[in-house]
């Protein structure tokens, strides 16, 4: 069966760590950062990779659109 | 194989739309403002509207909306936006015309313009952001606030016996002949920012249409997280719990 995979990127100095992707995560994926970007807001991070499914969840409730979620398809 | 590998180009399956530019949103963290831009962005750039698109500004949070989507703009005068939107669209019939205006412009200063422009029926798009306060100017309570609960001009909680009653103005409009498509939704889940730009795209269909008149009228109930003193996520809560249930979401009117 083909598995689905997905990872995102976040624009770190645009997120304003507000949380609400951590929140819509429904594999648990993301959390926030231990260091702060320039504005001194925590980031949001992709802490548990391999759960990532590409769903764009994060991605749609941003308000600050600063995720870009890419997802790929492994044939096994 | 690793989020490296995974992050290409021809991988990419969501991102802020192109329309929406890269100027940091002066919102506060986890405001509804900045997904609702975005929705509005996304629709605008698949209907293919760019150049024939005007949207009017409001006064309130929301009055910086032209720094941040690259379409034309007009700002109006505190509650004036359906009126100046009135003059646009019947001064260039073929644009995409519509209105973006908090709860403290279209529900209180701005009252007359939003009743007297639906019920004129031009083909107005008009997005409506209750957030039952007023955000900008430091939460004071607004005609939208729900009874009992605490603004910075009610410390107590809105007294109906000295304060009145929540304005639930979408259903008022609902009313009007002039009005074609009246709905309420939210963005408080992913499911609920796809049912909402479903509705945006209904509404920016309607006001193109040249064949039938009437004007669209898009709810957002939001979360105002640095007026309400609630966290982003505990602000979700707290709307799903209570400004649901005085303003339940839901399509109001559909003709």
């Amino acid at each position: 069966m083909a598995k689905i995979k997905g990872a995102v990127s976040v624009n770190v100095e645009r997120c304003k760590g507000c949380e609400l992707c951590v929140v819509a995560c429904p594999t648990h994926v993301l959390a926030m950062s231990k260091q702060v970007n320039a504005k001194g807001y925590r980031y949001a991070m992709m802490a548990n990779e391999d759960a990532c499914i590409g769903c764009a969840s994060c991605g749609i409730v941003c308000p600050d659109g600063c995720i870009s979620v890419y997802k790929v398809k492994i044939e096994e | 194989m690793t989020a490296q590998d995974i992050i290409k180009p021809e991988n990419l399956v969501y991102s802020k739309p192109s329309l929406l530019n890269d100027n940091t949103m002066h919102y506060c963290p986890g405001c509804s403002h900045g997904v609702v831009h975005k929705l509005i962005a996304e629709v605008i750039e698949e209907m293919g509207i760019m150049d024939k698109t005007v949207g009017v500004s409001p006064v309130g949070c929301a009055v910086f909306a032209y720094n941040y989507i690259d379409i034309d703009w007009q700002e109006a005068a505190h509650g004036r936006a359906p009126a100046i939107a009135t003059a646009i669209k019947r001064l260039l019939p073929e644009n995409l015309v519509f209105t973006y205006q908090g709860d403290g412009d279209l529900a209180a200063i701005g009252t007359a313009e939003t009743i007297h422009a639906v019920n004129r029926g031009d083909n107005l798009a008009m997005i409506f952001i209750n957030n039952a306060i007023y955000g900008m100017t430091g939460g004071q309570m607004a005609p939208t606030t729900l009874e009992g609960m605490k603004t910075a001009t009610c410390p107590y909680g809105r007294d109906p016996q000295l304060n009145g009653y929540h304005l639930p103005i979408t259903n008022l409009v609902a009313q009007l002949e002039g009005a074609r498509y009246v709905t309420r939704q939210s963005v408080h889940t992913a499911a609920a920012v796809r049912k909402a730009k479903a509705a945006i795209r209904k509404a920016f269909e309607n006001a193109l249409c040249p064949e039938k008149k009437g004007a669209s009228f898009v709810e957002i109930v939001s979360t105002c997280n640095s007026g309400w003193k609630l966290s982003p996520e505990k602000a979700n809560q707290w709307m799903v719990e209570n400004m649901f249930k005085a303003y339940p979401i839901g399509d109001l009117k559909n003709i």
